[in-house]
């Protein structure tokens, strides 16, 4: 167990060392930066501060002192709004993963009951339905699908807020504030929901008709079991187990925000604290986010392994 | 020696490949019975028929710009309407899907070959090749995969790549991360054939080591690649799009859906000219899910693993 | 004369594949008496299983489905009573284990819930009641530590231990029938012995009648009171054991006998059967055996035989024992 973990562990640093280095190459190659890109200073102002945040120093003395920084747990300072990169991460998390949980949560319960419905009753008109679903719900351009709601249930039907966390100046408190919260996360609630649950109820769907075909399922009918009692104490449980190490790999998703629909519907998340600083070229919240992630993938399988052992009887460590 | 061993390769060919060939007509002999499966695929035939050749007929296929008709709803005339500069959107849409479908396929295609040859010589060859190329594969799989195309995006605009090349570099882009998930399954796939009875034979029988990857393992993941690759043309259109709506993929004047749907980034087109964005959307939208649906049917007919 | 546990008349259970329909069970009728012992025995695809699964009301559908017959048992037809009352009778009355003992057993649940299942369903005992008469089962089958075993889960223990505790399983409720799929299998040959001699100890105890099936002629000789040969879906001949082993009057029954090595006699080479067992999608009206028999005859090809009583309680479905019928 130890020297699997120890051997485990060792390998996450090295993966996590590989990535920083890449990340940053790839984020020093990018020409400009945030001091060049702003056209409101005089030259000798660039040239100073270029020389006060280290931009100008070799790439590889660059890295040494991010990396050097970052083992201190200091991920750089972000140059467009002048504060540290882990406060602002810790200013804007939270909100993402409000998103993220709650969209996680009906992800998961959809996709659980559709699936194993679905596979109960394969071939049936109620299967082939979800077959379709899924099938649509897999091929959703998320950024599209974000616009066209917002399009409909908030321009032309005026039902919901079309972005944002809160109504522009707003000072709600209490039962108001989660009132007016919960509002305006109903829209992009929907589309993660709907962008996560077409694979994840297919692969329950598919776990679900795999289990229901062992040997051990027609024994527990042949002893007399009640269907519901086949299904769930037998077979869900089965086909969950392998479902469990995918809680690890939803990880960076529940705390590295998303992209595109934070962005499409202006969600103050740490999503798109990336994309506005993607355009000023905030280099150090750049990679500290990039590299945030890639931080949360690593742990996020190991979460995933340490579970897998841990669920399932038959796999000792 | 060697024309020997050639010419009995040869007639071992020619004796295996009736067998291989009923195989193949058995998978699509049940593909069309898959009433799903076929239906996506006609949509997809339809939809490269009318990006390819349906331009050839439209009167506005020279794009001319023509302010005096700008931003026209829908009409008999421009059945999607017209653009801020007064050129026909369906033709444009039309045009923009052969950009689309052709970015989308050729990722694909470079994506399939550089993920199955890295990922079939890395389980043919374990060691330290294998540990190379995997170790590389997990380094890219852990970075995630947005932020690395946004960045290539952002390089390609601070280098001033011409737009008209841009196309075939996000193609290289999308493959770029597209191709060590691939590696990964040819590889765990080519490892599982090895143990199976079939290959232990072989290696009994003292196969020489080209036979055994052309004659048994090749063949063995043949099916498998034909229903990935499928699955991610799918895949490789809507990251397309997502890059070219951000301004990060291919740019205009080149029209693709995705640079298309960036119309609704303006907010007079998006709550007034909903013709401009919509009908790209759900072009992306249409294909893809025909695209699925058809792997699916593949899948279901070529990977045995997956028959139900 | 003992009473019929189980009459089974004219079943027959059709699978659906693409390329048509697979008559597996096709019109097959058999009696089980009391405490007896009856045995199925014939080649893989005979029929034999499916027709205990029939039986359990286990036919997966829609791929496969029972198209006619009637099965009585106590008074009732299970083909035709509900879901709900044929679940009653499963695992209650009638009780079931299978070859594969490794995959017959759900991995995630501890044995001893398995064991306790059928008691907290069937017999209402409380979760207390049923662990400790589970912990008495496993003792029964012969398994020590029965208070460890009950907590420990099923790769823990070796097939033949698992297959001990599907017999603790299935005699839990005090079947009156209990149908063995080729229980012995998958296990090695000691441990066959053991289990064999544990069903025999079950029927002489609680005089509980057996449906074992299996291709063994050796586990027939040791355990069978009566035996039934299928061959392609359909009974071929069937009697008492020793009658049938005495004087086997089926062409495919002497071949399967002939087939089987005799202690003592060493031969230079076993005997087979030639050919092969006919592709079920293209039977035809002929006896299903014509192409493998050494005394087929014209009719054989284009009649199917009847199953007719010969000598006591023997059968035979064969043109060899019709009366004008042209031999050559």
């Amino acid at each position: 167990m130890s020297t699997y973990l120890m051997r485990r562990l060792m390998y996450m640093i090295l993966i996590l060392l590989g990535a920083s280095l890449l990340i940053f190459l790839l984020y020093a190659m990018m020409p400009g930066d945030f001091v060049t890109n702003n056209f409101k200073l005089p030259a000798e102002r660039k040239a100073e501060l270029r020389e006060i945040y280290g931009l100008n120093k070799p790439v590889l003395e660059r890295y040494m002192n991010w990396m050097n920084n970052a083992f201190h747990g200091n991920f750089g300072f972000s140059l467009s709004q002048q504060k540290p990169v882990l406060t602002l991460f810790n200013d804007y998390i939270w909100n993402s993963f409000l998103l993220a949980i709650t969209s996680t949560f009906f992800t998961w319960l959809l996709a659980v009951v559709i699936g194993v419905v679905a596979a109960y009753k394969q071939y049936s008109w109620f299967d082939t339905m979800v077959m379709i679903f899924i099938f649509a719900a897999m091929s959703i351009p998320s950024f599209f699908i974000g616009l066209f709601l917002i399009k409909i249930m908030a321009v032309d039907l005026k039902w919901l807020p079309p972005g944002g966390m809160l109504v522009t100046g707003s000072n709600a408190t209490g039962m108001e504030y989660i009132k007016e919260v919960v509002h305006h996360m109903f829209l992009p609630v929907v589309v993660m929901t709907l962008l996560g649950v077409g694979s994840l109820t297919r692969y329950f769907r598919s776990n679900m008709l795999d289990v229901i075909r062992q040997d051990f399922i027609r024994t527990a009918r042949a002893k007399g079991m009640k269907e519901r009692v086949v299904l769930y104490r037998h077979a869900l449980r089965n086909a969950m187990l392998p479902a469990i190490t995918l809680i690890g790999f939803e990880l960076p998703g529940l705390f590295g925000g998303s992209l595109i629909i934070e962005k499409i519907f202006n969600w103050p998340g740490i999503g798109q604290l990336y994309m506005q600083s993607f355009t000023v070229r905030d280099y150090p919240l750049l990679m500290g986010f990039t590299m945030f992630i890639a931080i949360l993938t690593v742990i996020g399988t190991l979460i995933s392994d340490i579970l897998y052992h841990v669920a399932d009887p038959r796999v000792k460590l | 020696m060697s024309s020997i061993t050639g010419g009995l390769a040869d007639t071992k060919q020619t004796a295996a490949s009736p067998i291989r060939s009923s195989l193949w007509r058995q998978a699509f002999r049940r593909l069309r019975k898959n009433k799903l499966a076929m239906a996506g695929l006609a949509f997809i035939v339809f939809m490269f028929l009318v990006c390819f050749f349906g331009p050839l007929f439209s009167p506005y296929a020279n794009n001319k710009i023509n302010p005096a008709i700008m931003n026209q709803a829908p009409s008999f005339k421009h059945w999607l309407g017209t653009d801020l500069l007064g050129r026909d959107v369906l033709t444009r849409l039309l045009q923009a899907g052969r950009i689309s479908l052709t970015v989308g396929i050729a990722s694909m295609i470079i994506s399939v070959i550089i993920g199955s040859i890295l990922g079939a010589v890395a389980a043919y060859y374990r060691g330290i090749v294998d540990q190379i190329i995997m170790r590389i594969a997990d380094l890219l799989l852990t970075i995630p995969s947005l932020p690395i195309l946004f960045i290539l995006g952002a390089l390609l605009s601070e280098w001033k790549v011409p737009v008209e090349y841009r196309m075939y570099i996000v193609m290289l882009m999308l493959s770029f991360v597209g191709w060590p998930g691939l590696a990964r399954l040819v590889r765990s796939q080519m490892l599982t054939i090895r143990e199976r009875e079939y290959m232990q034979a072989a290696i009994v029988l003292g196969l020489n080591d080209r036979r055994k990857l052309f004659n048994h393992m090749i063949p063995n993941i043949v099916p498998l690649l034909i229903v990935i690759s499928t699955l991610s043309i799918g895949g490789a259109i809507l990251s397309e799009s997502v890059l070219s709506f951000f301004g990060l993929g291919v740019m205009p004047p080149t029209p693709t859906w995705g640079n298309m749907i960036d119309a609704a980034n303006n907010l007079i087109d998006f709550e007034q000219h909903p013709w401009l964005w919509i009908p790209p959307g759900v072009a992306i939208f249409t294909t893809v899910i025909a695209i699925n649906i058809f792997g699916d049917g593949l899948r279901d007919v070529l990977d045995p693993k997956q028959k139900k | 004369m003992k009473n019929n546990v189980i009459e089974i008349d004219h079943l027959s259970t059709y699978f659906y594949t693409e390329e048509g329909a697979v008559k597996a069970v096709n019109d097959v009728s058999l009696r089980i008496r009391e405490g007896e012992t009856v045995c199925i025995v014939g080649e893989s695809g005979c029929g034999k299983s499916v027709t205990a699964m029939s039986i359990m009301g286990l036919v997966e559908e829609p791929s496969g489905k029972v198209v006619d017959g009637r099965i009585h048992f106590e008074g009732r037809d299970l083909l035709r009573i509900d879901k709900h009352e044929l679940r009653q009778i499963r695992g209650n009355d009638i009780a079931m284990i299978f070859q594969e003992p490794m995959s017959s057993l759900n991995p995630v649940l501890t044995i001893g819930m398995q064991v306790m299942e059928p008691l907290m369903e069937h017999q209402k005992l409380s979760k207390k009641e049923a662990r400790k008469r589970a912990i008495e089962l496993v003792e029964l089958v012969g398994i020590s530590r029965p208070e460890q075993i009950v907590d420990s889960y099923p790769h823990e223990l070796s097939g033949g231990m698992l297959q001990r505790i599907m017999i603790a399983i299935a005699i839990s409720c005090n079947p009156k029938l209990l149908i063995a799929d080729e229980p012995t299998t998958a296990l090695d040959v000691t441990i066959q012995a053991q289990i064999l001699d544990m069903l025999r100890q079950i029927k002489e105890e609680s005089n509980t009648s057996i449906l074992l099936i299996t291709h063994d002629l050796g586990v027939v000789a040791e355990i069978a009171d009566y035996v039934i040969v299928m061959y392609s879906g359909k009974i071929v001949e069937e009697g008492d054991v020793v009658e049938l082993f005495e004087h086997p009057l089926h062409p495919y029954t002497q071949g399967l006998l002939r087939s089987k090595p005799i202690i003592g006699q060493r031969q230079d080479e076993l005997y087979s059967i030639p050919g092969q067992v006919p592709n079920p999608l293209e039977l035809k009206e002929s006896c299903y055996f014509y192409d493998r028999c050494e005394h087929c005859m014209s009719i054989c090809r284009t009649q199917q035989p009847v199953l007719h009583s010969r000598a006591g309680r023997q059968k035979v479905a064969c043109w060899l024992y019709e009366e004008g019928v042209s031999h050559g």
